[in-house]
C-alpha cells in the first residue's frame, strides 16, 4: 500500500514521455525525409557546387544510415501492440540488408541469366545461340583457355609457394618482418601492380625494365614480354601469384602453428628428417585449409579481369573470360554474349557455392 | 652434426632473404623511379640511382606535384575518398543490424535466409553489371556517388555479414538475455552491448571493405561517370603516358599511399580478418 504513490507517478511520468515522443518522432520522421530528399537532389545535380557535394555525400553516406535506423525503431515503437511490435522488429534490422542483396545480387543473377539467352539489344529470344557462339569464337575459345592456364598456373604456384614459405618462415626470428615484405602486394590495386610490372616488363626505352636488363647481363636480346605470345599469358600470370602468395602464407602460416608441437619434436626425436616430418604430418594437418585456400584462389582467379585490362587489354592472344565479359558489355554493347560469358562464371563457381551452403547448415545444426 | 646444421641454418636465412628480397624489388623500382627526374628515368634503370643516393641532382619531387596537379590524381584522390569512406560505413552498419538479427532474434525463415547469405558470397559481382546499369539510368542515379555506394555495399554485404555473424553470435547469451530481461530492448542491446563488444571484428572487416573499394577498378569504371577514382584515373594514365614512366610511377604511388598507411598501421586487424574470412566451416 505505501508503494502507491510511487506506482501512480510512474506510468504518468511514462505516459508524459510517451506524449513527448509521439509528438517528436514524428517530427525528426518529417525533417529527415526533407533532408534525404534535398541531398539527393544535390548529388544528382551535376551543376551544383563541387565541394557541396563532396559534404553533403560524406554526411549522408556516413549518417545518413545511422538516423535512418534509429527513427524506424522510434516509429515501430508508437505501435501499441507489443506482440505486434516485436514481430515486426526484425524485418527493420534484416529488412535493409535482404533488400540490397535482392536487389544487388539475385535480381541481377536472374536477370543476367534470362539476358544470356536473349540476342545483343536484349529483344528477341535467341536459345543457346551467344553459348554456342563463346564456345566456338577463336577470341572466346583462348580466353576460355587462358583462364585454365590462370587457374592453374596462379593456384598451383601460389600455395605451393605460401606452403613453402610459411615452412621455412617458420624457423627464423624475423618472421613476421618477411611476412609482412610477403603479403605487401596484396593491399596494392590489380592497377597500381600493372603499373609495377609493366615498369618490370618495360623493352621501350631501352635499358629501362628491370628484367630485360637482367637478362641482357646474359647476352640475351631484350623480348617484348607482354607482346611475345610464347611468354606474354605467363608475364600476366607471375603478377596475380606475387599479388595471391602473401594470403596463402598467411592462412597457411597460422594453420602450421596451430599443429600442436609435441607431435614434431616426437617425430623429431624418432628420426624423422625435416622432409619426412613436412610430407607425413605438415602437409596431412594442413589438408584442409590448403582446400579452403585453393578454392578462395580458384574464386579469386577465375573473376580476374583488371590485370588483363591494363596490361593488354587481351590483345596477343592474352584475353580471359571477365575481361571478354567487360568488352562485349561495355565497347560492343552486345549485352547478349556479355551475359552468356557472366553465367559461365556463375556456373563455374556454382559447386562451391553449395559446398559452402552445405557447410554452413550443417554447423548451425 | 653441428656443421651440419649450421648449414641447413644458413641455407633458410638465405632462402628466406631473397624471396622477401626478390617480392619487394618491383615496388621498390617503382617507388625510387617516381623519385627520379625524367631524364634519368628515361635513359638508365633506376637501380642506377642507388649508386649515388647521396646527390641532391639524383632525386626530385617534380613528378608527383605534375601527376596530382596536371594529371588530375589529385581531384581522383578526393574522389576515392568521397566513395571509399561511406562505402566502408554503410555495408558495416546494415550487416551489423542484420547479423545480430540472424543470431539473437527469431523470425520465419531465419536459417533460410542466412543460407542465402553464404551462397550469395562467391556470386561473382560481374553478373550485377549490366541489369544494375539498366536499373540506374531509368532511375536517374547512374553515375553519382550514391549509386556507387549502394553498389559496393550490395556487394561486400554477404562477407560482412558473414564475418560479423560469426563473431557476434559468439558473444555470451546470458548478457544479451539479462539485458533483455532488465527490460532493454533489441535496439538498445545492439547499441549499448553488441556493438561495442564487436569492435575488433568491425575493424577487421573495416579494412578489408576499404581497401578493397580502394582498389576497385570495374564498379567504378561502370558505375560512376564523370567523376573519376584513382585506380580508373591510373588504367587511363597506363595507355595515354605510354612510356613517361616518371610519371606512371608517382602516380601508382600516390593511388598506393592510403592503403599503405593502413596496412602499417592496422596490419595485426588485417591479417585477423584474413584468417576470419577464409575459414569457411
Amino acid at each position: 500500500m505505501s508503494s502507491q504513490p510511487q506506482t501512480s507517478t510512474g506510468p504518468r511520468s511514462r505516459s508524459n514521455v510517451e506524449t513527448v515522443r509521439l509528438l517528436l518522432v514524428p517530427l525528426a520522421l518529417i525533417i529527415s525525409i526533407l533532408v534525404g530528399r534535398w541531398s539527393l537532389g544535390v548529388m544528382k545535380d551535376a551543376e551544383a557546387p563541387r565541394l557541396l557535394v563532396v559534404g553533403v555525400a560524406l554526411l549522408v553516406g556516413v549518417f545518413g544510415i545511422w538516423i535512418a535506423y534509429w527513427l524506424c525503431n522510434e516509429v515501430l515503437n508508437l505501435i501499441p501492440s507489443e506482440t505486434l511490435r516485436e514481430r515486426i522488429r526484425p524485418v527493420i534490422f534484416v529488412g535493409p540488408a535482404l533488400a540490397l542483396l535482392i536487389i544487388y545480387l539475385v535480381y541481377p543473377t536472374v536477370m543476367t541469366a534470362y539476358y544470356s539467352v536473349l540476342d545483343k539489344n536484349s529483344e528477341a529470344f535467341v536459345g543457346l545461340d551467344n553459348f554456342k557462339f563463346a564456345f566456338t569464337n577463336r577470341t572466346i575459345q583462348i580466353a576460355l583457355r587462358n583462364n585454365v592456364y590462370w587457374i592453374v598456373g596462379v593456384t598451383s604456384f601460389s600455395v605451393i609457394g605460401g606452403l613453402i614459405m610459411a615452412v621455412l618462415f617458420d624457423k627464423v626470428r624475423y618472421e613476421a618482418v618477411a611476412k609482412s615484405m610477403i603479403f605487401l602486394p596484396m593491399i596494392i590495386s590489380f592497377v597500381g601492380a600493372g603499373v609495377i610490372w609493366r615498369f618490370m616488363y618495360a623493352s621501350n626505352p631501352p635499358g629501362v625494365g628491370l628484367l630485360n636488363a637482367f637478362i641482357g647481363n646474359f647476352d640475351f636480346k631484350p623480348v617484348a614480354w607482354l607482346i611475345n605470345k610464347s611468354v606474354n599469358n605467363i608475364a600476366l600470370i607471375v603478377i596475380m601469384i606475387w599479388l595471391q602468395t602473401g594470403f596463402c602464407l598467411v592462412i597457411l602460416s597460422a594453420a602450421l602453428k596451430a599443429i600442436p608441437a609435441d607431435i614434431i619434436d616426437a617425430a623429431r626425436v624418432d628420426g624423422a628428417g625435416e622432409l619426412d616430418i613436412f610430407w607425413r604430418i605438415i602437409i596431412p594437418s594442413l589438408k584442409t585449409t590448403i582446400l579452403t585456400v585453393v578454392t578462395t584462389v580458384v574464386i579469386a582467379v577465375l573473376k580476374v579481369f583488371d590485370i588483363v585490362f591494363v596490361m593488354t587489354n587481351g590483345n596477343y592472344e592474352t584475353e580471359v573470360i571477365a575481361n571478354r565479359m567487360f568488352t562485349e558489355f561495355f565497347r560492343n554493347q552486345n549485352y547478349g554474349l556479355s551475359s552468356a560469358l557472366t553465367m559461365i562464371l556463375v556456373i563455374a563457381v556454382l559447386p562451391v557455392m553449395i559446398i559452402n551452403v552445405r557447410n554452413a547448415r550443417r554447423q548451425r545444426g | 652434426m653441428r656443421i651440419q646444421r649450421f648449414v641447413s641454418r644458413s641455407f633458410v636465412h638465405f632462402a628466406v632473404i631473397l624471396i622477401a628480397f626478390l617480392w619487394t624489388l618491383p615496388t621498390v623500382g617503382v617507388l625510387v623511379s617516381s623519385f627520379r627526374p625524367e631524364n634519368d628515368v628515361k635513359n638508365s634503370g633506376w637501380w642506377n640511382a642507388l649508386k649515388h643516393p647521396f646527390e641532391e641532382s639524383v632525386w626530385t619531387f617534380k613528378n608527383y606535384a605534375d601527376v596530382i596537379s596536371a594529371n588530375g590524381l589529385g581531384e581522383a584522390f578526393v574522389n576515392t575518398l568521397v566513395v571509399t569512406i561511406p562505402a566502408t560505413i554503410l555495408p558495416i552498419t546494415v550487416a551489423a543490424f542484420a547479423a545480430y538479427a540472424f543470431a539473437w532474434m527469431r523470425f520465419p525463415g531465419r536459417d533460410w535466409l542466412f543460407a542465402m547469405v553464404i551462397g550469395l558470397m562467391v556470386v561473382p559481382l560481374q553478373v550485377a553489371l549490366i541489369p544494375i546499369l539498366r536499373l540506374y539510368t531509368q532511375t536517374g542515379i547512374a553515375g553519382t556517388f550514391l549509386g556507387l555506394w549502394l553498389a559496393h555495399t550490395g556487394f561486400g554485404l554477404p562477407l560482412a555479414i558473414y564475418l560479423l555473424y560469426n563473431y557476434i553470435s559468439q558473444l555470451p547469451g546470458d548478457l544479451i538475455e539479462s539485458a533483455k530481461i532488465d527490460g532493454a530492448s533489441d535496439f538498445t542491446v545492439f547499441m549499448r552491448i553488441v556493438l561495442p563488444l564487436s569492435t575488433p571484428a568491425i575493424a577487421s572487416f573495416a579494412i578489408f571493405q576499404f581497401l578493397w573499394i580502394w582498389n576497385d577498378l570495374l564498379v567504378s569504371l561502370v558505375f560512376l561517370g564523370t567523376n573519376k577514382v584513382l585506380t580508373v584515373k591510373l588504367s587511363e594514365l597506363t595507355g595515354s603516358l605510354g612510356n613517361k614512366w616518371h610519371l606512371l610511377t608517382a602516380g601508382a604511388f600516390v593511388s598506393m599511399i592510403v592503403p599503405l598507411a593502413v596496412f602499417f598501421a592496422l596490419q595485426r586487424y588485417f591479417v585477423r580478418g584474413l584468417l576470419a574470412g577464409s575459414v569457411k566451416g
